[in-house]
């Protein structure tokens, strides 16, 4: 009896716990990976930090009048904003207008009526499309888009022009719409399929009437994303769309043109520091917190339709 | 019984005429047709570019490979190569593999494994989607702000005023974080439980659970992430314009020691889009050489992920 009390206290909690330096080590560790993965809300906080920052000196200083005039021109401390929102958002209409069905319908194909062999040559190319550096997009817009669809398409097109720029940046986006699509289709259950088999139903209409009905909050996202991305888009609108000092406000998308992200781009192009009349570097930052602004939102409303569909199977 | 009975392999058509009658499947075949449509245009895409883009480069690639990689920006078209630009984007390379791929998986690490499903890792998880949408322009802004202005005294104390390859590292390190741990962590997911509770049972602590079992498991589907991207990092330019890499020409010279760290720079991306702006051909055709070298690496950067991924798919 006396041996087993002696025995109970040799082996408490205490003794499984093992030695204290490999304990110590376990602790450094676990701090180490717990400051990788805040860095990341410290990231966060600094975007948000430096844009709020330069963002409130440019709205206290500046007037209602300069962000309401002829064009944008922030080296002459014109800072038209209805000239690069407009600019932004026909480059994304363009852009959706041609990355939503080649997105969608490649989705479709891939997800519904590709073999799995076909499946597995088509979804690297459309990969690799993914994987084309932006820059590289903006010099087929411009040596190739342009001259080969956009001014064939109308005869007072310029070289630089938004047209081209938007259908390069639809192209860019393409394989992301795809690649979100075809997920949500390929998370449909099968048995909604077999269901709609069973009743008869062709193939067309199971895709149709049942697969993408079912998907269709997933497909909503995929949209979401691609306009998110679209707006987001730089290097295509700076090089496509000739966007260098400024530009007048102007709707036609065969003349050249800005947009958020290209007005930023060439006013940090080329200069030493950012400079020019009062507030122009300001505006840099009120420009990149509009657009922070309204990919942010976009994209939290893009998630909450994926959670959906994933709630949903 | 002179009943005709068709032979076996003939059923499934057999079975599928009964029950479509004589009818043509109009709508099936029409929007199949649509579908391949809009496959084949998006392939055709990707077609008339590589094609483009080469045609366009190879009177410079052919005629001085050797001279176009190793020579420097300047002003005549048929002397101007990119040695400045890759060791731009070499560099840049380094910072994103030495900074973002232990930093990105150690996150994914805790997230996965120290703290799944806490209010904390929800947060982070939330938070990190939110940063891979965030426009690339928007880090550019964060760079300048950061690493170019306020930490000058460490990226560029010199002429360079900051704008050194060193903001443009470790800024493209912050672009890439967010996709490193979110396929990293995918990776560390799919790794079976069993594996795990094998290692805790014979009693070793979480770390070397994560280091023996973990980690190897799931190392293929990091790599993959990790690979994808750095060439995503190698190929952005907006946030170069904005940290300040120069369009113009470069005195410094292409050296890859430790000193030039800290001069002005530029790198592969910038290269082309300056290119790219300057109208006479022999730029044209130096841009488009600038991008089949550029695009050679991405592109097999982006195989090496492609390959790393069916092979581990096939053992699971």
């Amino acid at each position: 009896m006396a041996e087993r009390t002696a025995n109970a206290t040799a082996f408490s909690a205490a003794s499984l716990r093992g030695d204290p330096g490999r304990l110590r080590k376990e602790s450094a560790i676990r701090a180490i990976f717990f400051a990788a993965a805040a860095l990341s809300v410290v990231i966060m906080a600094l975007i948000v930090l430096t844009l709020a920052r330069e963002t409130y000196t440019f709205v206290s200083q500046v007037e209602l009048a300069q962000l309401w005039s002829d064009g944008w021109f922030p080296r002459r401390a014109l800072y038209d904003i209805r000239t690069i929102v407009a600019g932004s958002v026909l480059v994304t209409a363009i852009a959706m207008l041609v990355a939503t069905p080649l997105g969608m319908g490649a989705a479709v194909y891939l997800s519904e009526y590709a073999r799995p062999r076909v499946r597995r040559v088509l979804k690297p190319v459309l990969e690799i499309l993914a994987s084309i550096p932006s820059v590289v997009l903006g010099f087929f817009a411009l040596t190739w888009i342009s001259p080969e669809i956009v001014q064939r398409l109308s005869d007072h097109a310029s070289l630089f022009n938004l047209a081209a720029a938007g259908i390069g940046v639809g192209i860019l986006t393409t394989p992301l719409v795809a690649s979100i699509a075809e997920d949500a289709m390929r998370s449909v259950p099968d048995a909604l399929r077999e269901a709609s088999y069973g009743m008869g139903a062709r193939k067309v209409t199971t895709s149709v009437r049942v697969v993408i009905p079912a998907a269709v909050s997933g497909l909503v996202a995929a949209f979401i994303v691609g306009v998110s991305r679209a707006i987001g888009e730089t290097m295509v609108v700076a090089i496509a769309a000739g966007a260098s000092g400024g530009s007048l406000f102007s709707l036609d998308v065969f003349d050249r043109g800005q947009t958020m992200t290209a007005a930023m781009a060439s006013l940090a192009t080329g200069t030493d520091a950012v400079v020019g009349a009062g507030l122009t570097f300001q505006s840099l930052f009120f420009v990149g917190s509009l657009l922070f602004i309204l990919t942010l939102l976009l994209n939290l409303f893009a998630d909450r339709f994926v959670r959906r569909v994933r709630q949903k199977y | 019984m002179a009943m005709t009975t068709p032979p076996l392999t003939a059923a499934p058509e057999l079975v599928r005429q009964r029950l479509q009658g004589k009818k043509v499947d109009t709508a099936g075949l029409v929007f199949r047709g649509l579908l391949v449509v809009a496959l084949v245009t998006t392939m055709a895409v990707l077609v008339v570019l590589l094609v483009d883009v080469i045609a366009g480069g190879w009177s410079v690639l052919s005629t001085r490979p050797v001279d176009f990689l190793t020579g420097k920006l300047g002003s005549v078209a048929a002397r101007s190569g990119i040695a400045q630009g890759l060791r731009g984007t070499f560099f840049i390379g380094v910072f994103v593999v030495v900074l973002a791929f232990p930093l990105g998986v150690g996150a994914a690490i805790y997230l996965e494994e120290y703290a799944p499903r806490s209010r904390f890792a929800r947060f982070v998880d939330v938070n990190i989607r939110n940063l891979a949408g965030v426009p690339s322009v928007v880090y550019g802004l964060l760079g300048f702000a950061i690493f170019v202005k306020a930490l000058r005294f460490l990226t560029g104390p010199g002429s360079a005023n900051g704008a050194t390859v060193i903001s443009a590292g470790l800024t493209l390190a912050i672009l890439v974080l967010p996709i490193v741990i979110i396929t990293a962590a995918e990776a560390i997911r799919a790794v079976p439980d069993s594996l795990r509770e094998a290692g805790f049972g014979v009693g070793a602590t979480r770390w070397e659970v994560v280091r023996s079992h973990v980690l190897p498991y799931a190392s293929p589907g990091i790599l993959t992430g990790t690979v994808l991207s750095l060439a995503r990092a190698l190929g952005e330019a907006a946030p170069l314009i904005l940290v300040g890499a120069t369009t113009g020409f470069l005195s410094e010279g292409a050296g890859y020691s430790l000193a030039s760290l800290q001069e002005r720079f530029t790198a592969m991306p910038m290269v082309i889009y300056t290119w790219a702006g300057r109208p006479q051909p022999g730029f044209q055709n130096n841009t488009a050489a600038a991008i089949v070298v550029l695009l050679t690496v991405v592109l097999l950067a982006n195989a090496v992920a492609i390959l790393l991924r069916n092979r581990y798919e096939k053992r699971r």
